[in-house]
């Protein structure tokens, strides 16, 4: 089980972690088939440009979350987080390359020992925001 | 609606870390007791039975087929956030109930007209009764004028 200590980190230390390079339509379908969200938004070029006048198909909020939470499960270790949460601020299209940037905000002491606050940003390849947010994880001692 | 029951079957794990770009675990499939991603709760949805964004026998669907498809009304608006906690990490081989209550609703004024934002809690109980996640999602609509 990977994890972190508190001694390992500091306020203000970044981790970048390229999440996803030159997404494909395919990929956003497997994760449409994954997670059972069919929405035609995501799967169906013709629907998406003809009917609802994107440029294209775009990826589901909850694959850059679930990108996004991968690369900071793989940082604190999955058991050890306590919260995640995240703003969707633009849209994810196919061709897009998005790195995670996961900055330590705070460590505090909390009832089960130290716990890390995270902010998260996930940013396109023009440095675009395309999501926000925090995680929470416990550290060890 | 809800999953009022949600069994966290290793297949399903795996085709979900591998839609997040993950790689198989040895042996080929989770383990028993294996952590699910962070993101696992979401995928409740295949276990709601009238979960709107799935095609159903006998109902029409509004993507394309012979035409381009069809405007859907009142389709639930995009995502706007999503918020997890956890009580416990989501494991190969839990079974969870989940429970969902309408959160707070707020309108505000946005470039191109009002937009309503709408919250939605779910609770993810195991077989004892413990919560294991609390999801937190926010839906926004553009208010037709």
């Amino acid at each position: 089980m990977s994890g972190l200590r508190a001694g390992d980190l500091t306020v203000g230390q970044t981790f970048e972690t390229v999440i996803v390079e030159d997404l494909r339509r395919t990929q956003i379908v497997q994760y449409a088939g994954a997670s059972g969200d069919y929405n035609p938004l995501h799967t169906d070029e013709i629907y998406a440009t003809k009917i609802a006048g994107y440029p294209s198909v775009f990826a589901h909020g909850m694959l850059t979350m679930g990108l996004t939470g991968q690369a900071i499960a793989g940082l604190t270790g999955t058991e050890n987080l306590l919260r995640f949460g995240v703003r969707f601020t633009a849209q994810v299209w196919p061709g897009d390359t998005l790195t995670v940037r996961t900055s330590v905000a705070r460590i505090a002491d909390g009832e089960d020992g130290p716990a890390a606050e995270f902010s998260v940003s996930t940013v396109n390849a023009e440095g675009r925001e395309v999501m926000s947010g925090y995680a929470h994880a416990r550290l060890a001692g | 609606m809800a999953a009022r029951r949600f069994p966290v079957e290793a297949g399903h794990v795996l085709a979900f870390t591998r839609a997040l770009g993950g790689a198989d675990p040895e042996g080929g499939l989770p383990a028993d007791g294996d952590a699910a991603p962070p993101t696992f709760a979401i995928a409740s949805a295949q276990f709601d039975p009238d979960y709107p964004l799935r095609p159903r026998p006998g109902a029409p669907w509004h993507g394309s087929g012979s035409d381009a498809g069809l405007v859907r009304e009142g389709a639930g608006g995009l995502h706007a956030e999503q918020h997890f906690v956890y009580h416990r990490p989501v494991r190969v081989g839990d079974v969870l109930a989940a429970t969902i209550r309408p959160g707070k609703e707020w309108e505000k004024q946005g470039r191109s007209g009002r937009l309503r934002f709408r919250e939605q809690v779910t609770e993810f109980r195991d077989r004892a009764g413990e919560l294991v996640v609390t999801a937190r999602s926010v839906s926004v609509q553009r208010e037709t004028p």
